[in-house]
């Protein structure tokens, strides 16, 4: 459904991403993982076509957004629905406005058929209805996220969704709520998504499969389980504050964190 | 060698820069005749751009007529002839001096908020988002801002116009010229070619200061501090730039009245 085909990008003269492919099917849910400046977030960008590589191509069914013209670009968009970092939510506009942006921007669905959908939305990512005519600003950062999944999701029934880390920022407790939301609608809707984050834990417990970047490279990319298994350096590295979060979490109630013996198992969820 | 470089390319990027000013000032002229147009942004704009320009605007026009007047009050009393106060008045205000002045500070108000907010929902990524969920930035941000100054930015010189040339009869009266005699030569002074020279300019201010000011918006990059930046330099480009079109306009208006 979506490939990524040797695709380079840069900006300037800094590379962000060098050989960068990849392949996600239909239904999956793959995560983007990776240390803060890897490329991650452009990889979403590319996708929508917010901007274009340098070379290589990025086909999502079969078509190259890089090749094609706007129009058909806007059209490729359609089948996408995406979370912002921050969740980007129009701050000038209701809640109500944001998350029945795509459908009244087409202009294809009466008020009432566009408060309904709203509200449909509102409660399907947890949140009270009643919040309709609140402005984002007067929400907290894990309400604005969700109200920023019901925005993706109302976008016209997307086929794809896509995340770019939708915990950063937020506490615990409220990136919880929103990684489990995720997973309830990779569960119930099936949907194809990418979600990027650098958060390992939110990784395992959200993808099918991971592609993790390094420097705008790829250094792995395969089922969430064999991630564990992995053994170069740069991985090895960059799990070891979750392996040691997790053996501190498993260690005995005696006030003394004792150092992992051996990497604990906390393969993919799926 | 180093220094030879950095002229290359700051040149280079100030090459690519208007090319791309240009692009955009042809996408801004391209989604303003097509649909869909955003009846709704349109008045909102008009109403902060009109009415929330009116107060600034009515002030500034009162005392720049009256300080005009002022001035040649004073001249033209010493030299017998100050019952031609009213024609010298309306033709430095109607010419030059509304336009300019409410251009400026028009500009100086519009400017800065439309950099400000674009390039504040350029750096939360709500510009990216427009265009995800299948929006055209140019049509949404821009052109209802545009049609707005365009419809605001006149009729506010002929406020300012009026408010001038009033105050200027407030002036004439202290110097014992009657308002008969000071109306009298802004009637007729006040001819069609007069007001189509001043006419004109504020449809053109319109266009530059909505243009410079969202592509300012567009193009800021690096957060508040680039924001601020941004905000800086669109109010300084759109106000040198009234003034230095402000005189491209006249010695054009002229050429072809052939004054």
């Amino acid at each position: 459904m979506i490939e990524f085909r040797n695709v380079d990008y840069s900006i300037g003269e800094h590379l962000i991403l060098s050989g960068v492919s990849f392949s996600v099917g239909r239904g999956e849910t793959r995560v983007i993982l990776g240390p803060s400046g890897s490329g991650k977030s452009t990889v979403l960008r590319l996708l929508m076509g917010l901007v274009l590589p340098d070379s290589g191509g990025i086909l999502v069914d079969g078509e190259d957004v890089a090749a094609v013209d706007e129009e058909r670009r806007r059209q490729i968009r359609r089948k996408m629905g995406i979370v912002f970092q921050q969740g980007a939510l129009f701050d000038s506009m209701t809640v109500g406005e944001n998350v029945g942006f795509s459908i009244l921007e087409h202009g294809d669905a009466g008020e009432d058929e566009v408060e309904r959908t709203v509200r449909h939305f509102l409660s399907l990512v947890g949140l009270d209805e009643n919040l309709i005519d609140r402005m984002p600003d007067e929400l907290s950062g894990g309400m604005q996220r969700r109200v920023a999944i019901a925005r993706a999701l109302a976008a016209r029934d997307p086929q794809i969704l896509l995340y770019d880390e939708p915990t950063t920022g937020l506490d615990p407790q409220s990136a919880e709520r929103i990684t489990d939301l995720i997973v309830g609608l990779r569960d119930t809707m099936g949907k194809t998504s990418i979600m990027v984050t650098h958060d390992i834990a939110d990784a395992f417990k959200v993808g099918n499969r991971i592609t993790m970047l390094n420097e705008g490279r790829v250094v792995f990319d395969g089922p969430a389980a064999d991630l564990d298994r992995a053994q170069t350096p740069f991985i090895t590295q960059f799990l070891a504050p979750f392996r040691k979060s997790v053996a501190a979490a498993s260690a005995p109630a005696t006030g003394v964190i004792r150092p992992a013996q051996a990497p604990p198992q906390f393969g993919g969820t799926s | 060698m180093g220094i030879l470089h950095a002229l290359v390319e700051r040149l280079r990027r100030m090459i690519q820069s208007v090319q791309e000013f240009t692009l955009f000032s042809v996408d801004v002229a391209r989604a303003t005749f097509s649909p869909p147009f955003y009846g709704r942004e349109m008045v909102q704009q008009l109403f902060f751009a009109g009415i929330g320009s009116l107060l600034i605007t009515v002030v500034s026009s009162i005392v720049a007529g009256q300080a005009l007047a002022l001035q040649l009050a004073r001249e033209l009393s010493a030299s017998g002839a100050k019952s031609q106060l009213g024609h010298f008045v309306v033709i430095s205000e109607v010419r030059a001096l509304g336009p300019i002045l409410t251009g400026m500070v028009v500009a100086a108000r519009m400017s800065a908020g439309i950099t400000a907010e674009i390039g504040a929902m350029r750096s939360s990524d709500q510009i990216d988002a427009l265009i995800a969920f299948g929006s055209d930035p140019v049509k949404r941000l821009v052109v209802p801002r545009l049609v707005a100054l365009l419809v605001a930015l006149p009729v506010l010189v002929i406020i300012a116009d009026t408010l001038g040339v009033l105050g200027g009869g407030l002036v004439g009266l202290q110097y014992h010229l009657t308002w008969d005699t000071y109306m009298n030569g802004v009637l007729k002074y006040l001819t069609p070619k007069n007001m189509l020279v001043g006419m004109i300019k504020p449809f053109i201010f319109a266009i530059m200061i909505v243009v410079v000011a969202c592509w300012k918006g567009f193009t800021s990059a690096g957060g508040a501090k680039g924001v601020g930046v941004s905000t800086t330099e669109s109010v300084v480009i759109s106000s040198v730039g009234i003034l230095v079109t402000d005189g491209i306009c006249t010695r054009l208006i002229f050429k072809l009245l052939h004054w």
